[in-house]
């Protein structure tokens, strides 16, 4: 007993070394959505008001073709910085974008678009407390998620999306998926 | 030129380190004194070689040698000189440089004040050393060279990270740095003990005074972050429980404990397997300090230069250190002879129970700080444990430590008379309750939070137990004619604890008050509005824009008023560094007895138009500047006791003479 405890802090250290290696190869700042490699999640959400009666973004209008679906929201600070960015990708016409007005007015988030610019083809109002946002595994605005021809998530993006991210990190995988 | 000068002098200290972890060693067991003695000269030339390589590398700063990697992605002509020096430690390659200097000037000073040590312990106490200095010296020149040339040079450097830019931040990594590796001086020697098998007296006289210098330095090290934090986050806050403050603090913690144990092992020749396991843990937990900060497993504010490459080796590292020497005092511990025995309630007893709550307070802030990493590694989910999981589980846990501490001092060696003890420190109990009941009334009950009453009278039977065991001990009351002369022959470790305590008591008045008293205004203020806090009037008089040696700031002038008369100004500033490109904010702060104003001005909102309104935030924190005083206390009680004539680094006679009996 006595012997035991002269080798307990040895026991305890080769335990928390075990712990170290394996802390080595995780990120702690990598927050992984649960859903990648998963269907989108089944919704159904209405257009923002003056964009169109079918413009609204249900499940199936994510299958055929490769796209981007973005989160936001006119309380959305962070959202201002990313939208030029959105906004360029409309002007290449890389990959069509839709997106969640999420938490928000739907009159507020239609003003937004009309201040800021439109990059959207589909946007789905999702009020509050916003149950599709979190079916998606959104942990904040903005986030941006890439779906394949299948409706099947494939990456997820945290936070705005600059120039570079999107050339570089982006694109490729959007390229990528519809060759497949 | 002289860059590779440094460069080549780390390779010859490598080369000197492992010499001087190899040969002395050999010695010490075959009894070979020549061997043995190679230790002292190798360690003196491998602290030069450092030495000059540290120079090396301050020169390139001063200079601005741009050529040089390190200087170019960390300095900036613009910078003043203060902050060129600074710069040296304040990335990843000149902190570890910063550290292996300090390494080898506590090896040099074994050298130089060790002359009283038995030979067979000091020669593989500095090897010991050696193999620290290899391990760290490998590391600095395979992974982290902080001579890397760059070519072509750049025209100027990237600049300093503005956060850092600061007096306070400048002498906090080398003091928190004296503290972390003071504590290689007891785990070197808690390893020779263990290699000869033996602990005494005189072992343990020559580890307290470097245990306590380096918590002195470590306390310091740890109020000058904290007091950082303060004033320039911009929050009010001055402890955030973050993984880096965490790393601190535990090695604080476990060095505060070996203090306190191995002054039974000095006294009584007790406790002495428990003090060789806290001189490793201490040390390892500074080594563990050194690996969560370098290798980014876990997230933090501090999060400096992260590489997992560099967190491997790390890993090897402190494997190697605290996993060999945690194996070793597994097999040589047992083996140890057992000291005097005491009664649980004796001073001997009441240490230990200090040692207990203060290693369990370690062991849980470890807990809390590597949970994240656990949970993540288990699949478990990502997890972030924050200030009330600490909250709730350290301060408990220190709550009876406080209790015990005042009583502790008065209790006799080996068997103490607790009926007596409690007896001499019966008003102080009352005291203490009245001021439970008096704070309890005045913040209006269950108003406030419970645990205000019970910090302040904690810190009453603390602060008044701790002054009363002093005047017991000069006879103030009984001879108050002698009490000048006893109060002179008092020995310094006496003054010095008993003003440590004293110290702690003044701390928590301003840790409870600050927790649970700050009120904060966060407004948009127009110029010439007046915002009631804590009260005082504060008031927006303008914002003008004000050049700096290298930024340019608003500042704010705010009119503070008490009572409606004006009683001066503050003038906080938002900074925009040019390189690189960062804001900082710097808070106005107006100290008083009974706590700061706390004034931080944001941007201008936009909603108030022109010259309209600023976002601005006041705060009044009571009683903050007792936990600096607490905290200087504490430094100042820890100088006093090293003065103390028996703690002299270098173990006097009577040491030789027990270890040559011996």
């Amino acid at each position: 007993m006595r012997r035991f405890l002269y080798v307990l802090p040895v026991a305890v250290f080769a335990i928390m070394a075990l712990f170290f290696l394996k802390g080595l190869t995780l990120n702690p700042r990598d927050i992984p959505s649960v859903l990648i490699d998963r269907p989108v999640p089944e919704m159904s959400l209405a257009p923002l008001p003056g964009r169109g009666e079918s413009s609204g973004l249900g499940t199936e209008n994510l299958k055929g073709r490769v796209s981007l679906v973005n989160i936001y929201g006119s309380w959305c600070i962070s959202c201002v910085q990313e939208h030029p960015v959105l906004m360029e990708i409309k002007r290449r016409g890389d990959a069509p974008i839709h997106a969640v007005d999420w938490r928000d007015d739907p009159v507020l988030g239609a003003a937004w678009l009309k201040k800021n610019g439109d990059p959207y083809e589909r946007v789905g109002i999702d009020p509050p407390p916003g149950r599709t946002a979190v079916d998606f595994g959104v942990t904040g605005a903005p986030e941006s998620f890439i779906v394949d021809k299948a409706g099947v998530i494939r990456y997820k993006h945290v936070g705005p999306i600059s120039m570079e991210i999107w050339t570089k990190t982006l694109l490729p995988i959007i390229r990528e998926l519809e060759k497949r | 030129m002289i860059a590779e000068i440094g460069h080549f002098a780390l390779v010859l200290a490598l080369c000197v380190a492992l010499v001087q972890a190899v040969v002395p060693l050999m010695g010490a067991r075959r009894g070979n004194m020549a061997w043995m003695n190679v230790a002292g000269p190798a360690a003196t030339l491998q602290f030069l070689f450092i030495a000059i390589a540290f120079g090396a590398l301050t020169n390139a700063y001063v200079t601005s040698d741009f050529s040089v990697m390190n200087v170019a992605q960390n300095s900036h002509t613009d910078k003043p000189m203060l902050y060129k020096v600074a710069g040296v430690w304040g990335n990843h390659e000149g902190s570890l440089l910063l550290w292996i200097t300090i390494l080898a000037l506590f090896g040099f000073a074994v050298t130089l004040f060790g002359r009283n040590l038995p030979p067979g312990l000091k020669s593989r106490a500095l090897a010991v050393q050696a193999m620290i200095a290899v391990g760290f010296l490998a590391f600095i020149l395979l992974t982290s060279n902080p001579f890397a040339r760059l070519d072509p040079p750049p025209v100027n450097g990237q600049g300093l990270n503005p956060m850092l830019q600061d007096p306070g931040l400048a002498f906090h990594p080398p003091f928190l740095y004296l503290g972390y590796v003071g504590f290689s001086m007891a785990f070197s020697f808690a390893i020779a003990a263990l290699l000869e098998g033996r602990v005494d007296a005189a072992w343990a006289r020559w580890v307290r005074p470097w245990t306590l210098a380096a918590w002195v330095f470590l306390t310091c090290g740890i109020i000058l972050g904290s007091w950082w934090a303060y004033y320039t986050l911009g929050w009010g806050g001055w402890w955030y429980w973050d993984p880096v403050e965490n790393a601190s603090f535990m090695p604080w913690l476990a060095g505060t404990a070996l203090l306190h144990s191995a002054i039974v092992v000095e006294k009584r020749d007790a406790l002495k397997s428990w003090t060789i396991l806290l001189a490793i843990i201490a040390f390892g937990l500074s080594l563990l300090g050194t690996f969560l900060v370098r290798s980014g497993v876990l997230t933090s504010v501090h999060a400096f230069a992260t590489d997992p490459a560099r967190g491997v080796f790390i890993l090897l590292l402190l494997c190697t250190a605290v996993g060999g020497s945690l194996a070793l005092y597994a097999a040589r511990a047992p083996m140890m002879k057992m000291g005097g025995l005491f009664s649980p309630i004796s001073r001997e007893g009441a240490l230990l129970l200090n040692n207990v709550l203060m290693a369990t307070g370690a062991a849980t802030v470890l807990l809390g700080t590597l949970y994240p990493l656990i949970a993540d590694a288990l699949n478990l989910g990502k997890v972030s444990v924050g200030p009330p999981f600490f909250n709730a589980v350290f301060l408990p846990l220190m709550a009876p430590m406080v209790l015990v501490m005042a009583a502790a001092p008065m209790l006799s060696w080996k068997r103490g008379d607790m009926a007596g003890v409690l007896g001499r420190l019966k008003f102080i109990a009352a005291l203490a309750l009245g001021t439970a009941m008096l704070v309890w009334f005045l913040q209006g009950g269950s108003a406030g939070p419970w645990w205000t009453a019970a910090g302040f009278a904690l810190a009453v039977w603390l602060g008044l137990g701790t002054l009363w065991d002093m005047a017991e001990r000069i006879g103030l009351f009984t001879r108050p004619a002698n009490a000048l002369s006893r109060a002179a022959r008092l020995p310094n470790s006496a003054w010095g604890m008993l003003l440590a305590h004293f110290g702690l008591a003044v701390f928590i008045v301003g840790l409870t008050a600050s927790s649970a008293w700050t009120t904060e205004h966060i407004q948009t203020q127009k110029v010439g509005e007046t915002v009631q806090v804590g009260g005082y009037g504060v008031t927006l008089k303008g914002v003008e824009d004000v050049p700096g040696p290298n930024y340019t700031a608003s500042r704010a002038t705010f009119e503070i008023s008490k009572d409606g008369k004006a009683i001066g100004v503050m003038q906080p500033e938002k900074r925009m560094y040019r390189q690189p490109p960062r804001p900082t904010t710097t808070a106005a702060i107006r100290s008083g007895i009974t706590g700061d104003l706390y004034v931080v001005i944001g941007d201008p909102d936009p909603k108030a138009g022109p010259g309209g309104g600023w976002v601005t935030r006041l705060y009044f924190n009571p009683c903050i500047p007792w936990l600096w005083a607490g905290g200087l206390l504490l430094v100042v009680g820890g100088l006093i006791s090293l003065a103390d004539r028996r703690h002299r680094i270098g173990a006097p006679a009577r040491a030789a003479n027990a270890a040559a009996k011996a």
